[in-house]
Formats: structure tokens, sequence, C-alpha cells
């Protein structure tokens, strides 16, 4: 392929692993700062290990304009010049490069572990070469950015947090209550997902992909399906298509659902907690009623889906969302019309426009601070090439902007799953999908609750995956949470961690 | 102050009773699975072959009734790939969500029944039986298992009425209840969270990782589960219902008697 043309792809569709750009590395490098600039996202950055140490560099560019993904690639060996201080975007892939391929980019700025995993088999390490890193490394155990000075003190939070939730280490450099930097370590989770996926798919494949982000099964078992469905030339029937996009709104739903009540558990306002915790669960329950499993296990399987609904489901569950929609409404309402509410949600952890474009964050998180970008409108695939969705956006950036964006989305998602069900197209759920092409390589990208879920597979010459990437929305999102809590009160925290509402399995994987 | 007592009235009371009076469980619930070994057909491995978790024990031609098809629930991820496989019909999923048990081998399901988690003895009881309170610890959890555990303390559920609370240290908790496979990254945390819960203590594995590694066992990045420790409750599923989390709990504080 001669050097500058493009390849692009589009959701659905494989291309040969060799059609992919290959630029010298000066090139691969200007290509994507220039593009990255000229307000192209960098989806999924990566290395692809090759024979003889070479490590191929996958770089995933989307076009939201012409929902175009395009691939290009540089060959790089023990080090490379690192990107990320020309396109910050680049900043927590080349660190995940760097730790599974023992690839340095020279003059990173900031080259730390981002999940304390073990480099690929007989790839060196990068970290802890110096014997700075104890070995096996642990997460949490490192050197940590410090602020010195009078009144300056380090607060140091997790792994292991008071509530019922994920482990992950926050460090934070306070001056008195305000908190100048907060460092997030994560890597706690880390059960080596894509390594476990070379070689597959294999007969655990989805059920890995299920529970990638336990809350996020359905986003990531359909980009995966989707990703799968491109590999091996099929699509999935009408039906399913739509069938996955009800399961997917009915996930948003329940996720942001209890997001809202968990901000309002924070700031002790506890009958919108109360409220929304029952209504949550009665989100999941619609997806129990679909599929028997509250979290959308079964739902959906390479080539449609596992289960039906019938006229009679159809109606029930419609009558159901009626009745939800308006508990929820009094609920959320209360929330946004309570004064002290707005007083402890407005102005607290503002995230500017710029901050987000800079460093690629995406889902609600984006859309509070302004960047209009969705998945579902901006890289169709499935029931969304037919569905328009109104994509909402606020000014402000700030937790109050972060919940009341929730709840518009809510009411968005109710309004589809309404239209999908009542215009369900007849026919199968599933189709026959075949083996997966030889030394092909296929991206999907899915809108989960948390933004941007984004797959990419490529297969070796017997098609079998070569190579698995996932990039889930928690991925992008953990930097933004860090520039949030910049000069804000170290009380605040909670407050703010909860209105970005991250994974810390789906980015450990 | 109005606004809020009217919605109060207009949310009504949620509160689900415990043990439910009528079935909240949706029709398609997958709960306990009902094998009839009388249905294999002799050198059939179908289901074996499609279990993700290889949690289907078969014994073999020859083997009595009994041998001949078991499961291992606390490897079981309660998907239909072994439904879908088998061409007889000889698994199918109940409505059944207690499926807690107090020994490991209790998970292995023979035909229909299941020994269901016990009371812990009398001199524990006297100790922790009316006032538990639990420290959980997430080790590689998936957050569904996690969520399904937070659940308890909605008003759905209200984990308080039976004298059970989680609380945020393990200093002043009776127990640990653990979820996920229990990650390499996680270990040393969840060593040093277990002895820092004061003698007696409890320890419950909630969910398919934390008994065996779930689909993750094998990975050299986890310990397939809780190891080395011992475990007075198991609680499967790929997550468990919380009414399933429920009922283990209260059996293992002996206010629900045992039935099969």
């Amino acid at each position: 392929m001669p050097v500058g043309a493009t390849c692009i792809v589009r959701q659905g569709k494989a291309v040969a692993m060799a059609a992919v750009t290959r630029l010298p590395m000066d090139d691969f490098r200007r290509r994507i700062a220039q593009e990255v600039a000229g307000r192209r996202s960098l989806m999924a950055f990566f290395g692809v290990p090759e024979l003889g140490g070479v490590v191929r560099l996958l770089a995933v560019l989307g076009n939201r304009d012409r929902g175009e993904l395009e691939l290009l690639s540089s060959e790089a060996r023990d080090a490379y010049p690192a990107l990320t201080p020309e396109c910050p975007q680049a900043g927590s892939f080349e660190r995940e490069i760097a730790e599974q391929y023992g690839l340095e980019p020279q003059g990173h700025p900031w080259l730390k572990p981002v999940r304390f995993q073990r480099p690929e088999p007989g790839a060196p390490s990068v970290h802890g070469a110096d014997g700075a890193q104890p070995q096996p490394s642990l997460p949490g155990v490192q050197e940590f950015f410090t602020v010195a000075g009078p009144g300056v003190h380090e607060v140091a939070v997790g792994p292991i947090h008071a509530g019922i939730i994920e482990p992950g280490h926050f460090r934070f450099q306070c001056d008195g209550e305000k908190v100048l930097h907060l460092e997030i370590a994560l890597g706690y989770q880390h059960r080596g997902v894509e390594r476990a996926l070379v070689g597959g798919p294999s007969k655990r494949t989805i059920h890995q992909m299920e529970t990638l982000a336990g809350d996020t099964t359905i986003g990531h078992a359909t980009a995966y399906c989707l990703a799968l469905e491109a590999l091996a030339g099929c699509e999935a029937p009408p039906r399913a298509q739509s069938l996955r996009a009800v399961a997917l709104e009915l996930e948003r739903l329940a996720g942001h659902t209890g997001a809202l009540g968990a901000l309002a558990q924070d700031i002790g306002f506890l009958p919108t907690a109360s409220f929304c915790g029952r209504l949550r669960g009665d989100f999941l329950n619609l997806t129990a009623t679909l599929c028997g499993s509250r979290f959308g296990r079964g739902m959906l399987r390479p080539g449609g889906v596992g289960f039906d609904l019938s006229a009679a489901l159809v109606v029930d569950c419609l009558q159901r969302l009626d009745t939800l929609r308006h508990d929820v409404s009094g609920a959320v309402r209360l929330l946004f019309e309570t004064s002290a509410v707005r007083g402890r949600f407005e102005n607290i952890g503002t995230l500017p426009y710029d901050t987000c474009m800079q460093l690629g964050l995406v889902g609600p998180t984006a859309r509070a601070s302004g960047l209009a970008i969705d998945a579902r409108r901006d890289f169709p695939s499935g029931a969304w090439r037919v569905l328009e969705v109104p994509v909402a956006t606020c000014a402000e950036g700030d937790v109050y902007a972060r919940a009341q964006l929730r709840w518009q989305e809510m009411q968005t998602s109710l309004d589809l799953i309404r239209r999908l069900l009542e215009e369900l197209p007849a026919g199968s759920l599933r189709a026959e999908i075949g083996s997966l092409g030889p030394e092909a390589v296929a991206v999907s990208v899915v809108e989960g609750w948390r933004g941007e879920v984004c797959h990419v597979a490529s297969t070796d010459a017997a098609g079998a995956f070569a190579r698995y990437k996932v990039v889930d929305p928690s991925f992008r999102n953990w930097a933004g949470l860090s520039m949030a809590m910049r000069q804000q009160q170290i009380s605040d925290f909670p407050l703010c961690n909860k209105s970005f509402d991250l994974s810390y399995c789906g980015h450990d994987l | 102050m109005l606004r809020i007592l009217v919605e109060r009235l207009r949310q009504g009371r949620r509160t689900l009773a415990f043990p439910p009076t009528s079935s909240p469980l949706p029709e398609r619930f997958r709960g306990r699975p009902v094998l009839e070994a009388a249905k294999c057909v002799d050198g059939c491995r179908a289901c074996a072959d499609a279990c993700p978790t290889q949690a289907i024990i078969l014994g073999g031609v020859g083997a009595g009734l009994d041998e001949r098809l078991a499961l291992d629930l606390g490897r079981c991820l309660f998907c239909t790939d072994c439904v879908d496989a088998c061409p007889t019909g000889a698994i199918a999923y109940s409505a059944e969500y207690r499926v807690a048990a107090s020994q490991r081998d209790d998970l292995v399901l023979r035909g229909t029944s299941q020994k269901l988690a016990q009371a812990m003895h009398t001199r524990l009881r006297r100790v922790l039986g009316r006032s538990l309170r639990l420290r959980q610890v997430s080790a590689g959890g998936c957050n569904a298992c996690e969520s399904e555990v937070n659940v308890l303390n909605t008003v759905v559920f209200d984990l308080g009425r039976f004298g059970i609370e989680f609380v945020a240290s393990p200093r002043h908790a009776d127990g640990l209840l653990i979820t996920g496979p229990v990650t390499e990254n996680m270990r040393l945390a969840l060593e040093k969270a277990y002895d820092a819960v004061p003698e007696p203590r409890l320890v419950i594995a909630v969910g398919a990782c934390a008994i065996s590694g779930g689909p993750y066992a094998g990975h050299p990045e986890v310990h397939d589960g809780v190891a080395g420790i011992p475990v007075d409750l198991y609680v499967p599923g790929c997550p468990p219902h919380p009414l399933s989390i429920l009922d283990g709990l209260l059996r293992l504080l002996g206010k629900i008697e045992a039935t099969a």
C-alpha cells in the first residue's frame, strides 16, 4: 500500500490486515497528531506483536462527520518517539502499549503502569528495569506525583473503599481541604482478558465479554457480536438488531437511574436515593423479563439474540415502561427542583470542554461538557442506522450538568425503546455465523451507558483471533475525574466520583 | 418538604416480604437447574462439551443414574449453553432461587434436590446471630455481583430489618463477603482485610468467580476464587439474584430452616 493511502472501515465490514495503511513511524505520528487536531477521535491505539520482536502499532481514527473509521499502522521495536506530548489522547494507550509489549514511548510525560499486568510472554518490562518497581509489581506501589510546601499533605484512599464497590487507589495531594492533584492507580481488577482472547473465539469468549464490565453486559456483548459478524461476513436479522437496541437502552436506563440515586445519596438527599434504588432494580427486572438475567446475560449471541419478545410481552413491557417513566420522573424532578441539591451540584467538579477534547473523553461525561458525540449517531450500526438519536449536551461540565444530562438521556432512551418495540420487525432471531475470515480486522463501536465501547478484532491465517483489543469508556474517562478534582474540596470527591460513575474492571480488563 | 411527602406517598411502599409470598421473579429467570439423568443418551457429551466453565460432570457409560449427570453450581454461569446443546431436554432451569450452600461439595447438583446452607453452629450464632456486620471486598468482580449485593440495601430488600449491615471497616465487621475471582493484584489487599476482621469471623463467597473463578478460571492473573481460608457460605450464580444472596445470609443466621 502506498504511503498516504487511507484504509477506511465501517462498522460491520472487515478489511484484510494487508490493506491496513502502513506508514513509517514519523508519518504515522504526524498523521495521528494532525487528524486528532482536526477533531478526529483516537478510538483505539494498541500493539499487535509480530515476528522477531517487532510490534505493529495500530491506530483507529474516528471521523464522526462521515461515520468512517480509519486504520493506520506502523512498526516499532524496543522504543519509538511518544505521541502523547503532541496528542494527549494517546496518553493511556501508550502507557498500555509500554506495559504490554515493553515498547518504550520515548518522551512520554507520564510513563507509569496502567494496570500492573505482566508483560506479554517474551516482552521486556519497561517498568522496573531499573529496580524501582518491586517484582512482581503491585498496584499502588509506585512513585506518586507529590507536592511539597507548608500545609500540603497527602491522602491515600483504597484499594478497598467504604462502600460495596470495586477496588482502586486514589492518592490526593492537598493544601488544607483543597485538592491540588489527584492520581488514580488502577489495575486491581486485572483478569487477563485480552491475553486470554488470543486464539479464540472459544466457548468462553461470549461469557467473558458479558462480564468485561458486568454492568455493561449489553454494550460489550454488542460490540463483540458486531466485530465477530463483520469478520464472518454476516449480519444479525433486523428483529435481533432491534432487540439488541432495546436491551442497550434498558442498560442505559438502569445505569443512569442508579447513578442519579447514588448522587442523591452522596449529598444526603435520601428520598431520590431511595426511589432510584428501587427504580434501577425495576429497569433491571425488565431486562430479566427479556432474557432471564437482570444484567442481560444470554441476550446477545453472535449472529443475533438468544431471546425473543412475544406480542404479549411487548405490551407488558410498554405498560411497565410507562409506569416507570412516571415514577422516575417524580423521583428525578424532586432532585432537580430542590435548591439544596442544586447548591451541592452546581460548580462542583467542572470539566472544561477543551480538557475533554484533549483527553478524548467520551459518553455522558463529554456531552455534559458540550461535546456532541454519540456512537449511536456518529457510527451507527444495527437498528441505529434507521433510528434518529437526538444527542443532548450541556455546556457547564459540572456535577449538575452530568446529572442533568443523564436525565435527558433517560428520557430519550424511554422514547427510543417505545419506538423500537412498536416497530419491532418480524423475522428470525439469529443468522448462521460461519468461520471468521483469515488475516482480517474489524472494528466495532457501541454507545454504552458510560460512553463509547470500542472493540478491534484481528484474525490470523487460520481465522482465530490474533489480537483482540477492548477499549472500555472508563479507560478514557478516569483521566477526566483527576482533572475535575483539581482545586476542589477533597470532601467533594465522592460526589465528583459518582458523577463520572466509572468502571474499574472495564479499565483493568 | 411538602413535595417530598407527596412524592413519597406516590412512590408507595416497595419492600418485598421475605420469604416472598408470591414470586417476584420473571418467567425466564434461570434458577437452580433440574437434571433428569434418565433422559441422557449413552455416550452423549453435548452438555459437557458446550459448557464454558466445565460445570458438568458426566459419569460415563454404566454409571448409576445419580452418577450419570451432575452439575457443579459453583462453576455454573446459569447460561443456556448446556440447555441449548442437550438433544433430550435432560437439563432445564427451574425458578428456584434458593441455591446457597454451606459446603463446597453441596453445590454439586444431582437430580433435583440440593442440600441448602445450614445455620452456623450455636456458639457462633449466640455472638453473631442477631446482629451481623459484613465487609464486602470485590477482588476482580465485574460489578454485577457487587450490584446485586448492594441492592440488598435498597427499600426493596431492606437488609437492615434482618439485623444485617454492611460496614466500611473490616475491624467493625464479623465477616467478609467476597466477590470476584481474586485477582493477583487484589490478593494482598484481601488478605489484609481478612486479617483485620476480629475472630470469630465468617467468610461468604458470592458468585461463580468467587467460588471457582467463573469465566476467568485458569487465568494466571486470578486465583480461581477464594482459596486458603475457610468459607462459611457459598452463593452461586453469575451474578446470583439478590433473593439468592438474602436467602443464603438468612440460612446462615438460622433465620430460615432448611428445606431442599
